[in-house]
């Protein structure tokens, strides 16, 4: 049984990271946004498995429990906000959300 | 892990994740989120981290993905509306989007690192007890401060939620 490459995962991560980041910059749900921004957090510890792996260290198995802990109190500030900010202007769509723009 | 099952697992992970991309209605991107890190899991099982691969169903798939849902429920908004065509910001997407893809296609056709043998490193993610010997001895003191970072998360969220009538009301 042949086993994939490191590039082989790493391509993976990469390709995931970038879907997630074209996700942020052409949504305009502010939710969506979110969930493209959790994509990209998620294509990022791959990557640190995959190297994990491969080089048969303990230190990027151990950073990824890290990201997830942080990742959780994250989305839950961030949905807060969120909410408190819809109670305030009735809308989430990013392009309405431009008090500070001029 | 066979090559076949990579493959299979990867294009499913990459295309549920496109699909909560171009998905119009909220639900459906979350749904394909929830696909998504499943395809992930899968992957993480093919490194032999399977502690980790365990987490990620049961935090972002059990707690997040649900929270998702029940925020997009709660707001009831309904999908992107059509925006009004300004030219500039539509010009600055597809570039930004153009130097992303040129970005990815540059790394996976040239990208070369020296490749380690996957016969020779030892699975150490696959242990147990290497995780709660590393979490209580070289990372003690990070173990500590996620806590207070959740304990703050919590208390923030609380905050948040509460009705205030503009900045007067937390003096």
């Amino acid at each position: 049984m042949i086993a994939p490459t490191l590039n082989a995962y790493l391509a993976v991560a990469v390709l995931l990271f970038a879907i997630g980041l074209i996700g942020v910059l052409i949504r305009r749900n502010t939710l969506v946004v979110f969930m493209c921004l959790e994509l990209m957090l998620v294509a990022s510890t791959l990557a640190l498995v995959a190297f994990s792996r491969y080089n048969g260290t303990m230190d990027g198995n151990v950073f990824v429990f890290f990201i997830l802990t942080v990742a959780a109190a994250e989305v839950a500030v961030g949905l807060a906000i969120i909410v408190a900010l819809f109670r305030k202007r009735q809308t989430i769509q990013l392009d309405q959300l431009n008090t500070l723009k001029n | 892990m066979g090559t076949f099952l990579f493959n299979v697992l990867a294009i499913f992970t990459l295309v549920t994740a496109a699909g909560v991309v171009v998905n119009r209605n909220a639900v459906n991107a979350s749904m394909c989120l929830l696909l998504s890190l499943v395809g992930v899991a899968g992957l993480f099982v093919g490194l032999q981290a399977y502690l980790l691969a365990f987490l990620l169903l049961l935090v972002y798939a059990g707690a997040i993905v649900a929270l998702f849902l029940f925020i997009v429920m709660l707001l009831d908004t309904k999908g992107d509306a059509r925006p009004t065509l300004h030219k500039l910001p539509i010009a600055a997407r597809v570039l930004a989007v153009g130097l992303v893809g040129l970005g990815v296609v540059s790394f996976v056709a040239q990208g070369k690192l020296p490749e380690p043998a996957i016969g020779t490193a030892p699975a150490v993610g696959a242990s147990l007890k290497l995780y709660a010997y590393q979490l209580f001895t070289t990372y003690l003191l990070p173990v500590q401060i996620l806590g207070f970072l959740l304990l703050i998360a919590m208390l923030g969220v609380i905050v948040l939620s509460k009705r205030f009538d503009g900045l007067e009301d937390i003096k």
